[in-house]
């Protein structure tokens, strides 16, 4: 049996160190259990002198130990005399691998074989996992090291990387400068690598800067030894230049190959700690890899006692998680103190008339709206402080139609109205606790519809991610959005005068469905049997001429595709292929003759979709070479872009005027790149943000200040911490990390006197940390009048901005 | 393919300089001054000053095109207009000076309004020919790819080199120092291939000339013949194999390079001797003025 504590933390981030240090201020037995040997492993694997910033602002600190924007250096130091000043005590290197029972009766077993009993247990461990070990005898000898914090620190070595992603290659690639690098690829390529990456590592490879064992594996690590004469076995002596200290032995295709080096850098990815966590007993709502556990307003988890803060609780930000390590201590006393962020709510439900009091607002909001009353009351708060609430006078334009915006819209109180149709628009009503504006949030597209406010109007605004983070961890909220999603189109669509009522009947035959980039949804020649209602993506139409596919026009999202089936032939006549991951709403045969039913007009419309279909169809039947071009914009991702800066090359003189322009306008950071991007016949695609449907930037971004402004704009706010994540996630390499440059000297004395950099330069800061860098993206100039600078500055008329819809047009023009 | 700045709104500018020529060729003509047709009669000095505005806001291009914020217009707009417009400086202000031409600095200030415009006209030809042409010439690779090709071609040569003999070391390294590329703006205009190479064994260390790297290959093919020994014969295959594919990247570097010096180096007349028409254009309005 081991010591027995009040509560025992487990993780020593910045939730679980302020929960031990609140802990031990309140004089209550503790321990912090960490699996390494330091705390905050994460922060600590930041790179030197890097800027961590303290997002968000308006969000008061409450934590014995101190933390604001800084360096890490300066962070770290902080809290290490604070852990010291608070007397915590701290289990460094032990790793915990399991928790057993619940209060007051918890035991944690710990890697070392000791166990550490306690009556609550707070686990703050994050969601970035343990690094994958090698997994083979000596994995755990000094040789071996599963990170790579400075590569420079290491010279004249040889050291063998393990790993075929980007860490491993980035870390071969930065050491190969001074040391002689071996890396170890489990398969005969790089699949998983990044093109960047890819092309560097092959480069390196093929002109033996570093040696690739392909399909390989490690066997098992040792320390070198030497056989001498007279059959003993000494250690070599290290101090020798030649001498590695340690053999790695690979098991390659060829058979066994021993490698002596000086250390094993193995990146093998991490180990996700859901397992972990679901072996304690933890409950997640579902099998989503981004799902998160389910708790309780005081951060209690499912098994009572064990309460879960920071990452893994679904707070990314340090700040949020030191508050929660701080209310966790006060709850498990039994003091219901006021979270935090309590002033911060005050103040956005203030705007609601007749407001009192935060609780009980949040109650009442959860029992008007259905669509949030199956989220705990944890969650709902943690989406109400990202959300706004709006109090808008009667007739007032709440979203418009086309505009971009995503958000979600919620009707607390009062009455507001949707218009729909294009030219003879009619109104619907929206009651009290219903929602409006799902179409804009699922699709990533422009809003179908207007919403205007009615009388006493209260409505909760929620920003797209917090909204799919509801979605992804919450089933029946998924399911009334989806349903609502297929009603409203079918409706916007097909039936504008069918009831709501009779649409929902027929929403339950209509399927959702899937499709991955380059997945067929029909072929030609199949049976012709169900309407796709492309939902999010687009899809290239295709045919078969002359023995090779041509492609034929290309279907952005909220378009139908499948059509000329359904109203005559009853075989395909093209071939419909995902350009990029695609999700439709799939209506059958049967409900479509159903909708038919409602709407004797319908077959009119769809009939001239079809026409003009076929027209568009021999155009380009005609121009075989313009299908090419649309397939290389489709092989450039571009299926998913909203707006796409491309380049005539036949034009473009070279003069980086809309590189200058960029850079003149936005903090003199470019944020296209003119040469680089393929080029296909004369049209040039640079590099250089495509405004993306389902923007992958958006993701992982934790402060959440990436955005999409009404005209479709994807741009980050000022609140970025610089973590690089949406760097990292842009597959398309538009975002870059910057600092704000000095103001500059106006034009007229560089035109006479030469003073500062001259047009489309930077002056470049002397004395601001360069590690204080944000992300920064093209914004297409929103906050411009004229729009994109760097289309009204190409003197050559070689560079526009277009969206997807028009591709078919360009192609003709050339 | 989207519109040339010739092309620009439908050819809106060419037509206003058409009527503005038209105006002007109209007024020289019904005008019959008391005194000879030349710049100092009352039509004279209305395109004078036409004139001299027009060259003032063609000078504003170079600002507007740096003026990144401005909504006056799309650059692409104001180019085109200072193509078409600027052309028509050669009828008005020919009417101007009413084919009164002497050794004076009336007559520079003229002339040297023609070669800014001459250098001009060049320049929208060069505009119009050369970017298709270093798109095919480039053929997907940016300038800093074919340099880092090149450097990757020249380490592998030594490294295959250093397997072999001093001779053919010294031909390679010989061959990757002697390698030019650009130069003054000649060289680069003419894109001509000017490297050399000291051939082992040759008089007084003197080097031949290695155009299209043939010299150095011929060399190491005729070693290759005579070779008696299987893997030498393979790396010296190897080495004329890298040469060749060297060669092509240079041909395509120098064709790059010869296009841009084409497409840049009216520029570097252009504007100068824009500067220099502003100062005659001064001198020309003081002295009229003084002599008045």
């Amino acid at each position: 049996m081991g010591e027995k504590f009040k509560v025992a933390v487990i993780g020593s981030g910045p939730g679980g160190m302020s929960a031990a240090a609140h802990a031990a201020e309140s004089k209550l037995s503790h321990i912090l259990l960490e699996s390494t040997d330091k705390h905050s492993n994460t922060i600590q694997r930041y790179q030197k002198g890097k800027h961590v910033m303290a997002e968000p602002n308006i969000l008061p600190l409450r934590s014995p130990l101190g933390f604001e924007a800084g360096s890490r250096e300066a962070i770290l130091d902080a809290w290490e005399q604070g852990l010291k000043q608070k007397n915590v005590n701290i289990r460094y290197g032990d790793e915990v691998v399991g928790i057993s029972g619940e209060t007051p009766d918890f035991e944690i077993t710990l890697k070392s074989g000791d166990s550490v009993q306690a009556e609550f247990v707070v686990m703050g461990i994050g969601v970035q996992g343990n690094p994958r070990r090698l997994g083979v005898p000596g994995e755990d000898l000094p040789y071996v090291q599963y990170q790579l914090d400075d590569p420079d620190e290491y010279r004249r070595e040889t050291i063998v990387v393990i790993g075929a992603g980007d860490a491993a290659i980035e870390n071969a690639l930065a050491l190969s400068t001074h040391n002689t690098v071996i890396i170890v690829n489990r398969r005969d390529e790089f699949a998983r690598a990044k093109e960047g990456n890819l092309n560097l590592i092959m480069d390196a490879i093929e002109s033996g800067r570093i040696q690739c064992f392909y399909k390989s594996s490690p066997a098992r690590v040792e320390e070198a030894k030497v056989k001498v004469a007279g059959d003993t076995t000494i250690s070599l002596d290290l101090r020798s230049e030649e001498a590695k200290p340690a053999v790695i032995v690979l098991n390659t295709e060829a058979g066994e190959a021993r490698i002596p080096c000086n250390r094993v850098i193995a990146r093998l990815g991490a180990i996700p700690p859901r397992k972990f966590v679901e072996s304690c007993g933890i409950e997640f709502p579902n099998e989503l890899p981004t799902s998160l556990p389910q708790l309780s307003s005081q951060y209690e988890s499912n098994v009572k006692g064990l309460y879960i803060v920071g990452a893994l609780g679904g707070y990314p930000l340090i700040k949020q998680a030191m508050n929660q390590g701080y209310e966790v201590i006060e709850y498990l006393q039994g003091n219901p103190v006021e979270p935090a962020d309590n002033p911060l709510l005050e103040d956005k439900l203030s705007v609601i008339p007749g407001f009192q009091e935060v609780s009980r607002t949040l109650t009442e909001m959860q029992e008007t709206i259905p669509v949030f009353s199956s989220a705990n009351a944890l969650v709902f708060r943690e989406l109400m402080l990202d959300s706004t609430v709006h109090a808008p006078a009667p007739g007032e334009i709440i979203f418009k139609k086309n505009d971009y915006t995503n958000t979600f819209f919620t009707l607390f109180r009062g009455s507001a109205e949707i218009e729909l149709g294009d030219v003879n628009t009619y109104r619907i009503a929206i009651q009290e606790g219903q929602f409006f504006g799902e179409m804009g949030l699922l699709s990533g597209r422009r809003r179908s519809a207007t919403a205007i406010a009615g009388q006493n109007c209260v409505l909760i605004e929620t920003p797209r991610r917090t909204m799919i983070k509801l979605i992804n961890s919450n089933e029946s909220v998924k399911r009334v959005i989806d349903e609502q999603f297929i009603v409203r189109t079918i409706q916007t669509t097909f039936a504008p005068d069918a009831s709501v009522d009779e649409l929902r009947e027929l929403a339950r035959e209509v399927a959702i469905r899937n499709f991955n980039t380059g997945e067929v949804l029909f072929e030609e020649g199949d049976e012709a049997d169900t309407l796709h209602l492309i939902r999010s993506g687009s899809v290239a139409v295709s045919r078969r001429l002359g023995g090779r596919e041509v492609v034929l026009s290309y279907v952005a999202s909220g378009n139908y595709v499948g059509e000329m089936g359904l109203v005559g032939n009853t075989r395909r006549m093209a071939t419909v292929k995902a350009t990029v991951p695609t999700e439709t709403i799939s209506l059958t045969k049967d409900v479509f003759n159903a909708l038919l039913e409602h709407n004797p007009q319908l077959k009119n419309k769809v009939q001239s979709t079809v026409r003009e279909r076929l027209e568009q169809n021999a155009r380009m039947e005609a121009q075989p070479a313009s299908g090419d071009i649309i397939t290389f914009l489709m092989q450039q991702g571009l299926g998913e872009a909203t707006d796409v800066l491309l380049i005539d090359s036949s034009l473009c003189v070279g003069c980086d005027n809309c590189e200058k322009a960029c850079a003149e306008t936005h903090d003199g950071t470019s944020r296209l790149d003119r040469e680089a991007g393929p080029t296909f016949a004369t049209v040039h695609v640079p590099t250089s943000c495509r405004h993306c449907e389902n923007p992958h930037c958006m993701k992982d971004c934790p402060p959440d200040a990436i955005r999409r402004a009404p005209n479709g704009e994807v741009f980050i706010q000022d609140n970025c911490i610089g973590c690089g994540n949406c760097e990292r996630n842009c597959p398309y390499d538009v975002i870059q990390m910057a600092i704000k440059p000095d103001p500059k000297p106006p034009l007229w004395q560089w035109l006479l006197f030469g003073s500062g950099p001259g047009p489309g330069k930077a002056m470049v800061p002397k004395d601001v940390d360069q590690s204080a860098k944000k992300a920064v993206k093209c914004d297409m100039c929103k906050d411009l009048d004229g729009g994109p600078a760097c289309v009204r500055a190409c003197p050559t008329g070689a560079a526009i901005r277009i969206s997807p819809e028009q591709f078919v047009d360009l192609v003709h023009r050339y | 393919m989207q519109e040339s700045i010739l092309e620009y709104r439908a050819k809106y500018f060419l037509w206003v300089a058409l009527g503005l020529c038209a105006i002007a060729i109209l007024a020289y003509a019904l005008h019959e001054p008391a005194q000879p047709r030349n710049g100092g009669t009352a039509t004279g000095y209305v395109l004078g000053t036409i004139s001299a505005l027009l060259i003032l806001w063609l000078t504003a291009f170079g600002v507007r095109k740096r003026k990144y914020k401005s909504n006056l217009g799309k650059v692409e707009g104001w180019l085109s207009a200072h193509v078409y417009l600027g052309a028509s400086l050669l009828v008005i202000a020919t009417l101007h000076t009413g084919f009164q031409f002497g050794w004076n600095v009336h007559t520079l200030a003229y002339f040297l309004m023609v070669a800014v415009i001459l250098s001009g006209f060049y320049g929208v030809y060069a505009y119009l020919r050369y970017p298709s042409m270093v798109t095919r010439n480039r053929d997907g690779m940016t300038r800093e790819q074919m340099l880092d090709e090149l450097t990757d071609l020249d380490r592998r040569c030594k490294r295959v080199a250093a397997k072999l003999s001093a001779d053919i070391q010294g031909l390679i390294s010989s061959a990757i120092n002697r390698t030019e590329v650009g130069g003054s703006v000649l060289a680069q205009l003419r894109g001509r291939d000017d490297s050399s190479v000291v051939l082992p064994g040759a008089a007084g260390g003197k080097a031949v000339s290695n155009q299209n790297q043939s010299a150095a290959i011929l060399w190491l093919v005729d070693q290759q013949s005579r070779s008696q020994n299987p893997e030498e014969a393979t790396l010296l295959q190897e080495l004329s194999d890298m040469l060749g594919a060297k060669q092509a990247v240079l041909n395509k570097l120098r064709n790059d390079i010869r296009l841009h010096a084409r497409l840049q180096i009216w520029l570097y007349l252009h504007i100068p001797l824009t500067f220099a028409l502003i100062a005659a254009l001064i001198a020309h309005i003081i002295s009229v003025f003084l002599y008045w």
